[in-house]
């Protein structure tokens, strides 16, 4: 099979399925079960400085889809609640104990450079292979100048990561938060400050529903809610986005990914390599299924990358980056056009009515002695896939490529363009 | 052999009566009802509404209970099918709604509209909410002629548009085969009295029971007295199997019987023969196999003289009997009955196809012992109850009532659905008649 062991920033693991920095290692308990279960790393649940923060009760909201369970999911927990020497101790054991995984040291303390030289005395000590800097927690510790406070500053970025590259030999990631307009400034200001790599996405700003009884939006917490952050497989888009675009980023010259977001199986961990992530990080799907899904994650890309011919993660590490382009690089000129394969039809007429109402009055419904036919007319078609996707039938709707002739022409070479008929003229 | 018939009551348990004529598909709950709710596709032209007889809104009921608008799904049901919470358990959605949805193409699985249609009608009959209002009152009188769920139906209907409506029966109770003839797991809990009156809570309805028509009343004293007439008779005779000891005791007509059961006070008062012989292939021959096991008899066996195919008994139906212990004996009929008095043998032949596809005996005969042998052969309707002054001539062909598509009769002012007329003798059929005769009549008496 397929050599999944990965190296990021120079930190190891068997395999690239690490478990986020979350509840899920917020214990030595926990952490082993994960190792057991076959988990190629961790990356501990945020430390931060003692006494330990408080959390409130009710603490997670889910996004519910049509029969799915937590589609997304939120939380407005802060980071550890135990003491920082119980954590420390506890990390330096399991890392003696599974000295193959990777076992990352999140952290979190006030903006001061004395808070964090101190803290990294003490991580250094565990023998761990790396820390994460959390700047994207966007709830609760942001009010109090940490996690996402920090992360939407690109010069506090900055300066921290310089601090904590001149206070330990340890790699240091930078987890970055996606509550920002632009994720390339943190990136870059992260890079410049001389991180190993970036971990990213960290959990997006969210109301995750209103109790419409209670009047106040979930978790409720004695009438009232806070907001808190949104992750799970709604937020995978999002993410894999903000991956490809550090990675495509001269300017952030290649630094290594930890992909995070939404991630739930093999087939999500391989889209993130492809856009250029080194390792990934998983949460919500383990808080949803447990710590068993890793079994696939290992084989099921063990089996597809045998398949692909890829003998490893480098294989096909960034392969969609160089594809992922701007909108204006794209060919104005290919031609598809929807085709509907009769024989797999189950006659729901949802392709008709998704086009009839709300795009191209493309797909015609018949009925001939009353049975219903659904046919393309592929003059309207505009070949925009909405019927493709609306189809509860997998694979009955396919998009089908039309070789009009026409050579590969961007919107900029296009003689629609008003710029270019200017030009002409 | 032993001497005499067996037939006995109190053959079970208290437990196990109650058991078995409870609800034979129980209800789901709210988190199974979600979860089938979220199979549905909410198809464009759903091939689901067209099959129904009632034409309901199935995608969008089922939209509403995924959205625990559940108020607003009873609705969706109720408005076009007033009698949407007694089709839900009775309906052989198999081969209406449940057969036509796309999930079969897809994967042999329908979703289970009948089940959410349940969870729809129960949750909301459960608030006590009386969610209809009647139209300004027209002051036209309108009599129905059957409190079945035709005649109800059309009562209902024609409440709402502002009509005052007098429904006549000649039953102690309303509801016709609703009360008198489902199978009692399939409506237990006396639903089908929730039902009427949850019906008549709209009220302007008045039901005079114990009225028949040709005895107590005349379909002429209707059309004077009313400003129009609606015939909800249902079927009023059972075909006959015209064979030697039809007439002895311990054979009966299946419907007099599974009427007697739906009426018992005590199930364990009823008294059931050891070993049954039922005739027929229908619906009502299914019923009285698997009321009659399950009150306790040993064996029951249902004769039917053609295949499985050609049974009008749903497969689902058929399935039924057969996880139920009834034996089904395709291919055979009855010749005769033979006994001393009372019951104890059929005697069939078995039959066949002749090259012509016409069914013949074989000439082969085989012996049933039986203690109770029951005729479920076909209901038909018999128009002796309309037999009044000489003009009144209602117009009848194949032993039914003639009518137009708005259900109107040969008399003008006279309309008629349900089992009496041509068409699929079924609950929902029933209803849609009822309501279909009420809007053309509301039309007919504001013209
Ligand atoms: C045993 C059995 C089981 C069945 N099971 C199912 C099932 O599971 N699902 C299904 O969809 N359908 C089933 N059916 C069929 C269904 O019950 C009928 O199609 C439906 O009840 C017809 O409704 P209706 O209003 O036309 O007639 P009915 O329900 O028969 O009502 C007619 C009413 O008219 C009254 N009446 C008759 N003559 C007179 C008169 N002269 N004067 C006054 N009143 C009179 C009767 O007392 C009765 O109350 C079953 C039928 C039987 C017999
Ligand atoms: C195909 C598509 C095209 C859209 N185009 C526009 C647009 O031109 N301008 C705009 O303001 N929003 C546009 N939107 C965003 C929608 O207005 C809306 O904000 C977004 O879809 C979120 O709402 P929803 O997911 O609840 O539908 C578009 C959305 C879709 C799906
Ligand atoms: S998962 Fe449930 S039982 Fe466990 S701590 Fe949370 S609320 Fe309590």
């Amino acid at each position: 099979m397929a050599d999944l062991r990965c190296d990021i920033a120079g930190v190891k693991s068997p395999n690239p399925f690490w478990l986020a920095s979350a509840p899920p290692t917020d214990k030595e308990y926990n952490v082993v079960r994960a190792f057991k279960a076959g988990w190629g790393g961790v990356v501990w649940k945020t430390l931060g400085e003692d006494p330990p923060i408080v959390n409130v009760t009710s603490r997670y909201g889910a996004m519910h889809y049509n029969g799915t369970r937590l589609a997304g999911f939120n939380n407005i927990e802060l980071i550890t609640d135990r003491p920082l020497e119980v954590n420390l101790r506890e990390i330096k054991q399991v890392k003696r104990d599974w000295p193959d995984r990777a076992v990352v040291v999140s952290l979190m303390v006030p903006c001061e450079e004395e808070n964090w030289r101190n803290i990294l005395a003490h991580v250094e000590d565990t023998g761990a292979d790396g820390v994460e800097l959390n700047f994207g927690c966007p709830h609760g510790m942001s009010e109090r100048g940490m996690g996402s406070a920090v992360g939407q500053v690109p010069e506090y970025i900055e300066m921290v990561t310089r601090w904590c590259k001149q206070y330990t030999r340890m790699p240091v990631f930078v987890k970055l938060t996606p509550n920002v307009t632009n994720i390339l400034a943190p990136a870059r200001a992260a890079q410049a400050g001389g991180a190993d790599a970036v971990s990213l996405i960290n959990t997006i700003n969210s109301i995750a529903s209103v109790d419409l009884d209670a009047m106040a939006p979930t978790p409720t917490v004695h009438g009232k809610g806070a907001h808190g952050g949104y992750c799970g497989p709604a937020v995978k888009p999002i993410a894999l986005c903000m991956v490809a675009e550090i990675a495509r980023d001269p300017q952030c010259n290649g630094i290594p990914i930890s992909g995070i977001g939404g991630i739930s199986t093999w087939r999500d961990a391989a889209e993130f390599i492809a856009l250029g992530a080194g390792s990934v990080q998983v949460c919500t799907a383990a808080m949803h299924k447990g710590f068993k899904i890793v079994d696939d994650m290992i084989d099921g890309l063990g089996n597809w990358m045998d398949g692909k011919g890829y003998a490893d993660l480098d294989a096909f590490r960034s392969a969609a980056v160089s594809n992922y382009v701007n909108w204006g690089e794209l060919d104005i000129n290919h031609e598809i056009v929807a085709s509907i394969d009769q024989d797999a039809c189950i006659k729901c007429g949802l392709c008709h009515i998704a086009c009839e109402d709300t795009s191209h009055q493309a797909i015609r419904a018949a009925r001939t002695n009353g049975d219903r036919r659904y046919e393309v007319i592929d003059a309207e078609c505009v070949g925009c896939n909405l019927c493709m996707h609306v189809c509860p039938v997998e694979g009955c709707i396919t998009m089908v490529e039309v070789d009009n002739g026409k050579p590969y022409m961007t919107w900029g070479e296009d003689p629609r363009n008003p710029a270019n008929m200017k030009a002409a003229e | 052999m032993a001497g005499g018939p067996q037939i006995a009551a109190g053959r079970l348990t208290g437990r196990q009566y109650e058991e078995n004529f409870d609800d034979i598909k129980p209800p789901l709950d709210r988190r199974r009802a979600l979860i089938e709710a979220s199979r549905c596709y909410f198809c464009y032209d759903a091939p689901c509404i067209e099959a129904c007889p009632t034409g309901i809104d199935i995608p969008s009921f089922i939209r509403k209970i995924s959205t625990d608008n559940v108020r607003g799904a009873a609705l969706d049901i109720l408005n076009p099918n007033i009698f949407g919470g007694m089709c839900a358990r009775v309906c052989p959605t198999e081969e209406l709604c449940e057969e036509a949805c796309v999930r079969n193409t897809q994967e042999e699985k329908p979703v289970h509209i009948g089940a959410l249609q349940r969870y729809a009608t129960d949750n909301f009959f459960e608030t006590g909410e009386q969610p209809f209002t009647r139209a300004p009152a027209t002051g036209k009188r309108v009599a129905a002629v059957g409190a079945g769920p035709a005649g109800l139906s059309c009562a209902h209907r024609c409440a709402t548009l502002g009509h005052d409506v007098t429904v006549f029966d000649a039953r102690d109770k309303a509801g016709g085969l609703n009360e008198y003839g489902i199978a009692a797991y399939k409506t237990p809990h006396n639903f089908a009295q929730t039902e009427v009156d949850f019906i008549m809570g709209i009220g302007g309805i008045t039901i005079e029971t114990g009225k028949k028509l040709g005895r107590d009343i005349a379909l002429a004293d209707l059309r004077s007295d009313y400003d129009a007439v609606f015939l909800g008779l249902g079927h009023t005779a059972v075909r006959e199997l015209s064979i030697d000891g039809e007439v002895m005791s311990g054979v009966h007509a299946a419907v007099d019987y599974i009427a007697e059961l739906r009426q018992a006070a005590d199930l364990a008062a009823l008294p059931v023969g050891r070993r049954i012989v039922v005739i027929g292939g229908g619906n009502t021959a299914i019923d009285i196999a698997v009321q009659t096991k399950r009150l306790g008899a040993e064996d029951v066996t249902l004769v039917y003289r053609r295949g499985p195919r050609e049974m009008g008994a749903t497969w689902h139906e058929q399935e039924i009997a057969q996880t139920n212990g009834v034996k089904i004996k395709h291919w055979a009929m009855p010749r005769r009955i033979l006994g001393n008095g009372s019951v104890e043998a059929v005697e069939c032949e078995y039959t066949q196809l002749d090259a012509s596809g016409r069914l013949s005996g074989t000439g082969d005969t085989f012996s049933l012992a039986a203690d109770q042998v029951f005729k479920a052969i076909g209901q038909m309707f018999v128009p002796d109850a309309l037999n009044g002054s000489a003009q009144e001539v209602l117009e009848i062909a194949n032993d039914r009532i003639v009518v137009n598509d708005d259900r109107q009769t040969s008399l003008p002012d006279v309309f008629a659905g349900g089992d009496c007329i041509a068409g699929t003798d079924l609950t929902v059929q029933a209803v849609e008649d009822g309501k279909v005769a009420a809007i053309a009549i509301d039309r007919l008496l504001r013209s």
